[in-house]
């Protein structure tokens, strides 16, 4: 009994994962500053809400998303429902790939990826720009978008695989 | 054609508006209340204000927890490549030594002929008690640079306090909130802080440019700055205190900071107020 309970609760973690993954990374901005690399950064909650939502999108609900989003505008200082709109935004365009695709491809999916950032990081940086009179470094933003469009690839198989172990360990139990 | 535009449509109204599996609310509710809190707090609307600073609150204190064993490992690499450049900083610090050791007998007089001065012209001395404030947050996004610190209104923390780092000028403060604070470093693109270049005391404004250095602005163009001058602040707005030193010009306008913002860990916070003549 013990042990159906343990790997019922593991299950449940290892379900939660993606979404504990996201809460820490927006309340503690993965950002590698520290290290002084000069232009390098890259936004892991793009990935990390990108993969899951085409993927497994019950393992990341939208309204926890819509909260890690305000979380983020706090930690980072932007208007609050900024990062809400972006992730949600992402989410659409997830689940759009997801609605049209029959036949998953990685390399259809890393390029809808940057088609989304693009899309997504246009439309909040415009709205930060026109209606928040905020100044920001374009450069920054597409460093930032080249970098999570390259890590995308890395970070996607390290989360099928993550998958593949869910599905094992559930079978198993 | 017309059969792909109605693919492309379901496609769409699948994914912005109904209801995904296990999903308590559909995309397209979320994004009206995200544009909705959006609008709410361009016009200042105050119910959003109180959620903000609630919300202020409890992410940074989140945050800060969150955010321990990663600074944990930031410490342990900084300590690591400190330790690989102690002898040089060791003999970089002797030679500085010497130095200061030598203009410290000629700056107590100037302070005292400065404090005099200063009275005359009717300028910012008398600095309200000084606050020391720990820094929560120092996540320094590629967009904003900005800090946490755990100090706010409680602390009587007000709009615009200056920040220091030991006599360093690193900011001013931007948002209160009951017990934080966020302060807009000078290094953020949207900080602009009037200053005085010495030793020729050029008046200019010192932008911030997203990265670690600043950059002298609104200017004249025949001005001739050169590498080592220091920049200070001017005193200009009534927001600081003239005189407070900045940082050093290097190549051109660029400016670098005495203080390295990515190491704070205590900050000062001050007000200034005029003297009585």
């Amino acid at each position: 009994m013990s042990r159906f309970g343990k790997g019922k609760f593991l299950n449940r973690l290892f379900e939660l994962a993606p979404i504990i993954l996201l809460y820490i990374s927006v309340l503690n901005e993965f950002d590698f500053n520290y290290l002084n690399l000069a232009y390098f950064s890259f936004n892991f909650p793009f990935i990390l809400i990108f993969y899951w939502s085409l993927k497994k999108p019950e393992n990341l609900g939208y309204g926890l998303i819509f909260f890690a989003g305000i979380i983020n505008d706090v930690v980072i200082g932007f208007p609050i429902g900024t990062s809400s709109f972006t992730y949600l935004f992402i989410c659409g365009f997830a689940a759009y790939l997801k609605n049209i695709t029959l036949r998953s491809s990685i390399l259809k999916e890393w390029l809808f990826f940057l088609f989304t950032i693009l899309a997504v990081s246009s439309l909040s940086y415009s709205m930060l720009v026109l209606f928040f009179k905020l100044k920001i470094s374009y450069l920054d933003i597409i460093i930032n978008i080249i970098f999570t469009f390259f890590l995308y690839i890395i970070f996607a198989s390290i989360f099928q695989f993550y998958q593949k172990l869910i599905t094992v360990s559930e079978k198993n139990d | 054609m017309e059969a792909s535009r109605d693919d492309f449509v379901i496609a769409i109204r699948s994914a912005f508006i109904q209801r995904g599996n296990k999903q308590r609310f559909s995309l397209f509710f979320l994004l009206i209340l995200s544009i909705l809190l959006l609008v709410l707090g361009r016009f200042n609307f105050s119910a959003i204000n109180y959620i903000k600073v609630s919300v202020n609150e409890l992410v940074y204190r989140s945050s800060f927890i969150v955010s321990v064993p990663e600074n944990y490992l930031i410490d342990s690499y900084i300590k690591l490549t400190d330790h690989f450049t102690y002898y040089d900083h060791y003999q970089e610090l002797k030679k500085e030594n010497k130095k200061l050791k030598s203009n410290i007998e000629n700056n107590n007089y100037i302070i005292s002929e400065n404090d005099r001065l200063k009275k005359i012209i009717d300028d910012y001395i008398i600095v309200s008690d000084e606050i020391i404030a720990k820094v929560l947050i120092d996540k320094q996004s590629p967009f904003l640079r900005s800090i946490i610190i755990n100090k706010g209104s409680k602390d009587k923390i007000k709009l615009g306090m200056a920040v220091l780092d030991g006599e360093f000028l690193v900011g001013k403060i931007v948002e209160v909130n009951y017990t934080t604070s966020r302060v807009l470093l000078l290094s953020d693109l949207n900080s602009k802080i009037p200053v005085t270049i010495e030793p020729e005391g050029y008046q200019s404004i010192l932008s911030g440019t997203g990265k670690n250095d600043g950059v002298i602005q609104y200017s004249k163009e025949n001005i001739s700055l050169e590498d080592g001058n220091t920049v200070y602040t001017s005193g200009s707005g009534a927001i600081f205190k003239s005189g407070i030193p900045i940082g050093k010009i290097l190549e051109k306008k660029n400016v670098i900071y005495f203080s390295d913002f990515s190491q704070l860990r205590f900050v000062k916070i001050i007000a200034f107020e005029k003297g009585e003549n």
